[in-house]
C-alpha cells in the first residue's frame, strides 16, 4: 500500500532528524536537523487525515519556530567558538546515563501501550469527511471556542514578557 | 493501512530521543530545540489518538499546544539572549548564579 510506504519514509526521515537534533554539535545543523523531522512529521499528519494541522506545523513550526531559533543561533555564535562539551559535563559518564535513562524510558512507555492493546490495532476505518479543515473549523469556533480564545491571552502574554525581558537591561 | 499503534512508537522514539538530547546537550539553544522536539512528539501521539476515535478534541489540543510552544520558544529565546549575550561561551554549567 502506498500509504504504508510513504509511513515508513516519513518515519525514517523523522528518525534521523531526531538523532542528528541530539548529535550534532553545530546548533545550525541541529536546527535543520528539527527542520527535517517536522516536515516529515506535516507527511505523517497528512497520513492521519489532519489536513490543517500538517500546513500549521510546516508554517508556524518549520516556518516561524525554526525560523526565530535560527535570528538567536545566528545572534549568539556570532564569533564564539561552541565550547568543547567533553570538557565541560559536571557529571561523569553523563551521555551513558542519559541514554539509560532514554531506553529505561522508552521501554516503559512501550510496556504501557502494550499493555493497553495500541501495538499493531489498525486505525478505525471510514474517515469520511474526519480532519478536513471545514470540521477543524466547526470545532474550533463552536465547541472550543473558549480555549481558542484564551490563547490569544497566551499570546499577548509572551508578547508583553517579550518585550519586557528584550529591554536593554541597566 | 498503517496500525495506529505505529505512529505511537514513532511519537515515542521520538519524545526519548529529545529527552536524551535535554540531557546530553550543554547549549541551552540546542536543549530548547530538543524540547521541541518532544512537543511534536507528543503532538503525534494526539493526532494518532483523534484519528483511531475519529475526534476533532485532538486536532484541537494539538493546535493549542503550536499555539503554547510558540509564546513559549519567544519568550525562552528572549530570556537566553538576555542571559547569554555578555557571556563568550554559551553553556548552561555557566550559570551558576543561584548555586544550582
Amino acid at each position: 500500500m502506498l500509504s504504508t510506504v510513504v509511513f515508513w519514509i516519513a518515519a525514517a526521515l523523522a528518525v534521523s532528524g531526531a538523532i542528528g537534533v541530539v548529535a550534532t554539535r553545530n546548533p545550525v545543523h541541529t536546527a535543520l536537523s528539527l527542520v527535517l523531522t517536522m516536515l516529515s512529521l506535516g507527511v505523517l499528519f497528512l497520513l492521519l487525515h489532519a489536513e490543517f494541522l500538517a500546513v500549521v506545523e510546516v508554517l508556524v513550526y518549520a516556518g516561524a519556530v525554526m525560523v526565530l531559533f535560527l535570528f538567536v543561533v545566528t545572534l549568539l555564535m556570532a564569533g564564539v567558538k561552541p565550547p568543547k562539551e567533553e570538557h565541560h559535563l559536571r557529571l561523569a559518564y553523563q551521555t551513558l546515563i542519559a541514554g539509560l535513562f532514554g531506553l529505561i524510558l522508552f521501554v516503559l512507555v512501550l510496556h504501557s501501550m502494550t499493555g493497553a492493546g495500541w501495538v499493531g490495532t489498525l486505525a478505525s476505518p471510514g474517515a469520511g469527511s474526519f480532519g478536513s479543515i471545514a470540521s477543524f473549523g466547526t470545532a474550533l469556533f463552536t465547541r472550543y471556542l473558549l480555549p481558542f480564545e484564551l490563547t490569544a491571552v497566551v499570546l499577548l502574554v509572551a508578547v508583553i514578557g517579550v518585550v519586557v525581558l528584550g529591554r536593554e537591561q541597566e | 493501512m498503517v496500525p495506529i499503534g505505529d505512529y505511537l512508537v514513532l511519537s515515542a522514539v521520538l519524545f526519548v530521543i529529545g529527552g536524551v538530547g535535554v540531557l546530553v546537550r550543554r547549549n541551552p539553544l540546542q536543549m530548547f530545540m530538543a524540547v521541541e522536539l518532544m512537543w511534536n512528539a507528543v503532538n503525534l501521539t494526539f493526532v494518532a489518538f483523534a484519528r483511531q476515535y475519529l475526534d476533532m478534541a485532538g486536532h484541537i489540543f494539538v493546535f493549542l499546544v503550536i499555539t503554547v510552544a510558540a509564546a513559549e520558544v519567544a519568550i525562552g529565546l528572549a530570556i537566553i539572549v538576555m542571559v547569554f549575550r555578555k557571556r563568550e561561551h554559551v553553556d548552561v554549567d555557566d550559570l551558576s548564579l543561584m548555586k544550582g
